[in-house]
């Protein structure tokens, strides 16, 4: 099978890119893309590493393929702060220290966002649902819980 | 290199001429949860995928005469965004948010978690209380089907060559009627059930229980009806015998394997325990 060519939009710019069928949205991301935010922590969807934005829903680009993104609007860890300004979930992170190897982290930041996108003021149980399918192995969650009530405080100027 | 092929028609017919004349396995993918896995370990080879969600009416959910038409591949996320369905079907909703990850729920659809046939697929008991039907599209044209005759066995659907599922139906709801869906879980979220039980239904002004529909997932090679379970709690206001009947019809019925989620005992005994627990809050929920 030849390869598909595919027009989407990623980080608000207009991409093309040409996709096999088989290929996760992940692979063409980092591999055709060059943009390797977006990790590979298990490739069957548990991990939540390459989390993005898909159309106004967090879903995890190991489990689309990258001939889907037809028409599609996509946002990465990439398109997440305003030029050199980090986005107050990337600046809440650092700020309360809520990562220690950052493999994770793309992930968590961009369902983060998403999360506050949606609901401005969760509760921390609402936070740790949202956030149960982007694994971390190194800080327990607590930091990155504190980070993200923290961040969403902030970003509805409380 | 691999030889499969995608497709994502953009009407029933062209979906349907492209699976019944695919040569070699074709899979039908809605929000492609399981089956990216399955196609990312090499479980299925494929020589086709046929992407359904561009197929006007397979996506969204529409009112219909007090019920809902449910498009097969809507996300599950959306379903629990629906005001009104939440309202009327909340174990309906509340199995179907179980399924995976928020980042999951964001792709998975009830036609997925039906078709992949899985017996411990969360929405499927509830889907089978709510006495949903699905709607079958294929080169014979239409077919309605309840939910509970599409899987036949671990990994296997009654859908011929060349048919999916394009809606599925859920009736009107009758008045001071709700449904429940539990599922057992060693943990709070991610994890697939060990038991699942659905229950649907209906009370009189008095509180006395008219209709019932009982559903267990988990327990057997399908999720399965449980006639006596319904049987024995209409009549009543689901009172101790009656959950003490139900909890033993529930058992009865059980035939369930041991792996590594439970064993069969475990299994046969939390089935009663669900199915008791599910009727009590499907009854508070009804206005009982």
């Amino acid at each position: 099978m030849s390869k598909q060519h595919i027009t989407t939009t990623i980080n608000g710019e207009p991409m093309e890119f040409l996709a096999e069928p088989h290929m996760a949205l992940l692979d063409i991301l980092r591999d055709e893309m060059h943009l390797t935010g977006s990790k590979e922590g298990c490739g069957s969807g548990d991990c939540g590493a390459c989390s993005v934005i898909m159309d106004g829903r967090v879903v995890c680009s190991c489990l689309v393929l990258g001939v889907e993104a037809e028409g599609a609007e996509i946002t990465t860890i990439e398109g997440i702060a305003n030029g050199e300004d980090l986005h107050p979930v990337q600046r809440k992170f650092l700020e309360h220290a809520a990562l220690q190897c950052g493999f994770c982290t793309p992930g968590l930041i961009v369902a983060t966002k998403a999360l506050l996108d949606r609901n401005p003021d969760p509760t921390e149980t609402e936070a740790r649902y949202w956030l149960a399918g982007n694994l971390c192995r190194c800080t327990g969650y607590d930091k990155i819980i504190r980070a993200v009530m923290d961040a969403a405080a902030e970003m509805r100027g409380a | 290199m691999s030889s499969l092929s995608y497709a994502a028609p953009t009407s029933i017919d062209e979906a349907v001429g492209i699976l019944a004349g695919a040569q070699g396995l074709a899979r039908v993918m809605s929000g492609g949860t399981d089956l990216l896995v399955q196609l990312r370990s090499g479980r299925t080879k494929p020589d086709i995928i046929v992407d359904t969600k561009k197929i006007p009416g397979i996506m969204g959910i529409k009112d219909a005469d007090g019920g809902f038409v449910i498009g097969a591949a809507t996300s599950c996320a959306v379903l629990g965004e629906h005001a009104g369905l939440a309202a009327a079907y909340p174990g309906v909703v509340e199995a179907s948010g179980l399924i995976g990850s928020t980042q999951v729920q964001g792709r998975c659809s009830l036609a997925g978690n039906l078709c992949n046939a899985s017996p411990a697929a969360d929405s499927v008991p509830a889907m089978i209380a709510a006495r949903a039907t699905a709607i079958v599209v294929g080169p014979n044209g239409q077919r309605a089907v309840p939910v509970e005759q599409i899987v036949v066995g671990p990994g296997r659907t009654s859908l011929a060559k060349g048919e999916f599922i394009l809606e599925f139906h859920l009736p009107k709801p009758a008045p001071r009627s709700s449904d429940a869906y539990l599922r057992f879980i060693p943990r709070t979220e991610m994890d697939i059930a060990v038991v699942g039980a659905g229950i649907r239904l209906a009370l009189d002004a008095s509180g006395i229980i008219v209709d019932a529909c009982v559903a267990l997932g988990a327990v057997a090679p399908t999720q399965m009806l449980v006639p006596e379970g319904a049987k024995a709690i209409i009549g009543t206001k689901l009172d101790e015998a009656a959950l003490a009947k139900l909890d033993a019809a529930a058992r009865a019925v059980c035939n369930p394997i041991t792996d590594k989620r439970g064993t069969i005992d475990f299994r046969i005994k939390i089935a009663g325990v669900l199915a008791r627990r599910a009727a009590a809050i499907a009854y508070k929920r009804a206005g009982g």
